[in-house]
């Protein structure tokens, strides 16, 4: 027995002994990971927000969470005898005095624009592959939850460091709590001690920064993980994989290894990023003061939907004794955000009641065997995406040589335009792609080999598709629903028609009106074997059955 | 088949040419639009022999728009573009620096017609623009071209400079001088290769939207500061690698979803594919 | 009843989590492709050193960190083409760090991806529900839990233990109460009151009418007071408040103002604060007399009562009356006539 093999199995025992790790142990060193690429993008996220821990460590080692205004000393000459925060001073010190604390600070930031990123695309992909159905809904309510907490806490972090641009965002940000009715003066008041900027509101957002969201990051992400965990990854249609199984890799040693090494990559990749690219250059924005501003002031890319929103938005006002209701800051900074989100959280059961279906759901979607809820993603998609072009307008006015003005106009009105078109062009990519895919199983695949027949007539050959796209193809069974048709409002009794359960047969009809029924198995055994005979025609014995479509 | 030959029918070759052309175009495009930055103007009393140059200059290249008096011409009833403007505002008391900023960054003459004229490479000269400019300030007193001593920097305050700028200039040039959106289509231009002169004159003359900050509202000293600013920034290293256009989260946001995570999604990629 | 499709083209309501195995999907995964790894030794041992390499390359990596953290300036630059100059010692312990930590996944994928077993396994998933006997046993035990506690019987216990338990956050909201004091009337007021001299910002200069120009612009002035009331108060609040703008135009150019005579010889004073989120707002385009804000884009008329014409803001940015006083300096001629910055509910 070898001296690793010994250590190994002390350990093992020692452990076993005190908290009977083997049962566990025995259940889960080789429990199956399904493999899919997609499958690592919450992975990005995951290992983003460790690292973000590990360097946001490093910096609260350095960084004076103070409003205190000194007078700058250090050795950045430009800012020589300028009066500034604490909080401004030490940022620029980790940026310019300490070895290696750039690079640090510069991790920190870009991996908090990639964790927000790789949560929004991961979300993406739950979503279009429909892995929020039962029994995931509550695991898809608490990845909403993350993502709102990813979005608060990158924006209190790159507050702290008090230069000019996150600086007017704060400005933004209380201008936006004012506009409150009722409570906007007093809620000010208390959230920044005073008034704006006051001397409370960077040491408060620190605690907010290092201790509360992340707090509560950690608590919903351990529940996130441990119900992936519990529930089994789902997994893509394919050859022997069911609704009942769950088919890929041992946890030990292939996923250890995978997984584990993908920590090292994002880590690895995020940390090169950082060696040769500028992110945030607060020396060059200078301390936050009230009276100063840049041209081009964005916040980070995550709340840049948001600013565009609060751009775009026609300067609506009601003024009612004296009261001030302001729509232009309600509506884009706070009824908004509030309906997306609110959607956003609430789809499962939407779509729930659409199908109406309570089965479980371990295999994945292919987001054309979806069409109305692929419509309604790319649809929310690009309202997000219009306001977030919205809200570097001026970048691009200047990258351009257009006018910010008829880019706010016509954002304006490519924000009621675009997502309908949007919305009717994706369903009718997907419903267009479910026909092709069904008339490969009904047809065999093209295999570009031109037949004459005697008579001059020319057809093309096709052949059977191989077991795994067949396997994926017929996938489309399970995303198939019905429409509830409208039945009469009174029937043949005079009994009228059950309130109950209207809204869930409307949205079936929206659903599921348009439908591509999916082939039986006659239908399709039967087309198989006719392209296979058609291709022995022209391949005598061949062994040309493999290949996709 | 040769050698050569074999080699200019690979795929590759096709890719080859096209880069190189590429190259070349650029290349050539970019050295063709340089701008030559002008010495320094005299200040001293303008020769006759510059006043009759200027004169000729002007008569040729700026009287269609500005008039032979310098009265400026009124625009044309069919002219939409400049429905109150005049197609050639008055010089009358704009100065020589006026004149040495406008013609010297190419912005005059106006090449085509927009929201705003448009900086290039100058087709004049230093010593026929300095001609033009004493040709201007002799038809009335305005602002005068800097002299060296005025635009000497070495004890002007570069911190001072700093806090002038970010009051003055940033809301407008942005905060490392990228330029910025103003309405309409119009725009604050980069500061980037422009010459201390011409950053002084713009300030002194206050050309086309920018306002006029004259010395009267911010001084020779406090200028002097801003130029030093100006300059220290535009020639300082990134500490923290590639710049990316510095104008801020725009770019950066770009720049974490492109390379970002299509570095990581092909890693992620890479590392679901069956192994061959 | 909403409609599912089974298999055999029927319509069922479906209810219960009754996971059925699809005809046509056996669980035989197909057969198994060996790489080039698994039939040729030579391939599996060049595999071996290249997973090998990497790690190797991962610990050459970590020690040049540890090198260039030691040798390389804070300050030291270094000219990349194309990027300019850019700071040596962040691109060279990020990349040496960088490469450290890639290397060691990039390694360990490719240990997994050619040398460890790739053939698939197959985990079974049991339904989450449980089966009728444990729900059963639960149930019973929650009834008889609630006889023993007696909850049901007694509502008076009920009651105002309920009572008890909404009531008990409110000290938490309470407690937030001294965050910070009352609003009072501090969102309307502002340090310029009747005879406030005007001084620039930064150098804290007075301005005399004739110091500016036609087409000029103070793009920053404040209170003359507000030096001193900023070191005692030790915060930016005034300031936040109290910025104002200068611009002028020809007097004849001035449409109409919020204050008559409010301007001095067609010098015009404005809040520097936008009136839609507060930013500091000094963009002026001096041929068109527009006032544009970085940060939204409101843009306001100076020649035109300081009116909105365009971007989300409401309201016109307020203007300051001023005049000069005996020693010809620029002054307040009164303080704001309205509240400056962003509206909020009790503006009035």
């Amino acid at each position: 027995m070898s001296t690793t093999q010994r250590v190994v199995d002390t350990t093992a025992n020692w452990v076993d002994e005190r908290i009977g790790a083997g049962k566990w142990m025995k259940k889960n060193l080789r429990k199956v990971f399904p493999d899919h690429w997609s499958f690592m993008l919450g992975e990005i996220a995951l290992y983003s927000f460790i690292l973000l821990l590990l360097t946001g460590v490093y910096l609260t080692l350095f960084f004076n969470p103070s409003m205190k205004e000194v007078v700058y000393d250090g050795s950045y000459a430009p800012l020589q005898g300028v009066k500034m925060t604490q909080a401004y001073e030490s940022a620029l010190y980790i940026s310019l005095d300490v070895r290696g604390g750039l690079l640090i600070r510069q991790l920190h930031h870009w991996a908090a624009l990639l964790f927000v990123a790789s949560v929004s695309v991961h979300m993406a992909r739950v979503f279009f592959t429909g892995a929020f159905r039962k029994p995931r809904e509550l695991n898809w309510v608490i990845g909403v939850g993350l993502m709102t907490l990813a979005i608060l806490e990158g924006f209190s972090g790159y507050s702290l460091p008090d230069d000019l641009l996150s600086g007017t965002g704060l400005r933004i940000t209380q201008g936006i709590i004012l506009s409150l009715p009722l409570v906007g003066s007093y809620l000010s008041s208390f959230i920044f001690g005073g008034e704006f900027p006051g001397t409370e509101f960077i040491p408060r957002l620190y605690s907010i920064h290092i201790l509360l969201i992340p707090g509560i990051l950690l608590g919903l992400l351990t529940a996130h993980l441990l119900l992936v965990w519990y529930q089994k990854h789902t997994q893509f249609p394919g050859v022997g994989r069911t609704n009942k199984n769950v088919v890929g890799f041992p946890l030990f040693p292939v996923y250890t290894a995978k997984a584990g090494g993908f920590f090292f990559i994002v880590a690895g990749v995020l940390t090169m990023i950082s060696a040769l690219f500028t992110i945030n250059p607060i020396w060059l924005y200078g301390p936050y003061v009230p009276d100063q501003v840049t041209a081009g002031s964005q916040p980070d890319w995550y709340i840049g939907w948001l600013d565009g929103a609060v751009r775009v938005i026609p300067n609506w006002e009601t003024v009612l004794f004296g009261y001030y209701i302001s729509w232009n800051v309600l509506i884009p900074a706070l009824i908004i955000p509030g309906i997306m989100f609110t959607l956003l959280g609430l789809y499962p059961w939407i779509e729930a009641k659409a199908t109406g279906d309570k089965r479980e759901h371990h295999l994945l979607d292919r987001p054309r065997n979806a069409p109305t809820r692929t419509g309604l993603g790319t649809m929310a998609i690009s309202f997000y995406a219009l306001l977030w072009i919205s809200g570097g307008n001026d970048i691009i006015a200047t990258a351009f040589g257009w006018s910010i003005n008829s880019i706010t106009w016509t954002i304006r009105v490519l924000l009621f335009v675009l997502p309908p078109v949007v919305f009717l062009i994706t369903k009718r990519t997907c419903l267009g792609l479910q026909r092709r895919d069904r008339d490969i199983l009904l047809h065999g695949r093209e295999t570009g080999i031109i037949k004459r027949s005697p008579d001059g007539e020319y057809t093309e050959v096709h052949a059977p598709v191989d077991a795994k796209t067949r396997a994926q193809l017929m996938a489309v069974r399970d995303s198939d629903y019905q429409a509830i048709e409208a039945g009469p409002d009174v029937d043949e009794n005079g009994v009228a028609a059950p309130k109950k359960g209207r809204l869930g047969r409307a949205l079936s009809r929206f659903y599921f009106s348009d439908r591509v029924a999916p082939a039986t198995d006659e239908e399709i055994s039967e087309g198989q074997h006719h392209a296979a005979d058609q291709l022995e025609t022209v391949r005598p014995q061949s062994s040309i059955t493999g290949g996709g479509h | 088949m040769s050698s050569s030959t074999a080699r200019r029918r690979r795929p590759t070759a096709a890719f080859a040419l096209v880069a190189i052309a590429l190259l070349s175009t650029g290349g050539v495009y970019a050295v063709a639009t340089s701008v030559a930055t002008p010495a320094q103007a005299e200040t001293s009393e303008a020769s006759p022999e510059l006043l009759e140059e200027g004169s000729q200059l002007y008569k040729t290249g700026c009287s269609s728009c500005h008039g032979l008096d310098l009265g400026g011409v009124p625009a044309q009833a069919t002219n939409t573009e400049s429905e109150s403007q005049q197609n050639g505002p008055s010089l009358i008391g704009v100065g020589a620096a006026s004149v040495d900023f406008q013609v010297s960054t190419g912005r005059m003459p106006v090449g085509a017609s927009g929201q705003q004229v448009v900086a290039g490479r100058s087709i004049y000269n230093e010593k026929e623009i300095a001609a033009l400019a004493a040709y201007v300030a002799s038809f009335a007193p305005g602002p005068a071209i800097p002299s060296q001593e005025d635009l000497d920097t070495t004890e002007a305050s570069l911190s001072e400079g700093g806090e002038l700028y970010r009051t003055n200039c940033a809301q407008c040039h942005n905060f490392a001088g990228q330029g910025g959106a103003l309405s309409d289509g119009t725009y604050a231009p980069s500061l980037g290769g422009v010459s201390a002169r011409n950053i002084w004159n713009a300030m002194l003359t206050g050309p086309q939207n920018m306002p006029v900050f004259n010395d009267t509202t911010v001084d020779p000293d406090e200028k002097r500061a801003i130029i030093k600013y100006i300059e220290t920034i535009q020639a300082a290293p990134n500490p923290g690698g590639a710049p990316l256009g510095r104008v801020g989260p725009v770019s950066e946001g770009l720049l974490a979803w492109t390379i970002g995570l299509g570095v990581l999604i092909a890693c992620s990629v890479w590392l679901g594919a069956k192994a061959k | 009843m909403l409609g599912v499709v089974g298999s055999e083209g029927e319509v069922s309501d479906s209810t219960g989590g009754e996971l059925e195995p699809r005809p046509d999907n056996a669980p035989d995964l197909g057969p198994h492709e060996l790489r080039r790894t698994d039939t040729d030794p030579v391939a599996a041992k060049r595999a071996e050193r290249q997973v090998a390499l990497m790690f190797a390359g991962s610990i050459l990596a970590t020690v040049l960190f540890i090198v260039a953290f030691v040798t390389i300036g804070l300050t030291d630059v270094i000219n990349i083409p194309i990027i300019g100059p850019i700071g040596a010692q962040n691109l060279a312990l990020g990349m040496a760090l960088g490469l450290g930590l890639f290397l060691v996944g990039a390694g360990a994928i490719h240990w997994a991806r050619k040398l460890m077993s790739d053939e698939e396994i197959v985990d079974e998933r049991k339904s989450f529900t449980s089966d009728p006997e444990t729900r059963a046993k639960v149930i019973a035990d929650f009834a008889e839990g609630a006889e023993e506690s007696g909850v049901m019987k007694r509502p008076l216990i009920r009651r105002t233990l309920l009572g008890a338990m909404l009531v008990l956050p409110l000290p938490a909201i309470v407690l937030l109460r001294d965050l910070g004091p009352l609003p009072g009337t501090t969102l309307r007021e502002t340090l310029w009151r009747k005879g406030s001299r005007i001084v620039t910002d930064i150098s804290y200069r007075p301005i005399r009418p004739e110091d500016l120009p036609v087409g000029g612009l103070v793009a920053g002035a404040l209170p003359a007071d507000l030096k001193i009331i900023e070191e005692e108060q030790g915060n930016l609040n005034e300031r936040a408040k109290a910025a104002i703008i200068l611009v002028r135009m020809a007097p004849e150019e001035i449409r109409s103002q919020q204050i008559e005579n409010g301007d001095y010889q067609g010098i015009l004073a404005f809040s520097k604060i936008c009136t839609h989120l507060g930013c500091p707002i000094a963009l002026y385009q001096q041929r068109t007399k527009h006032l544009l804000c970085p940060c939204h884009q409101s843009t306001f008329d100076l020649a035109d009562d300081g009116n909105v014409i365009f971007g989300p803001s409401a309201r016109r940015l307020p203007q300051l009356a001023i005049t000069v006083d005996e020693d010809g300096f620029l002054v307040a001629a009164d303080g704001f006539r309205e509240p400056v910055g962003p509206s909020f509910w009790e503006r009035g």
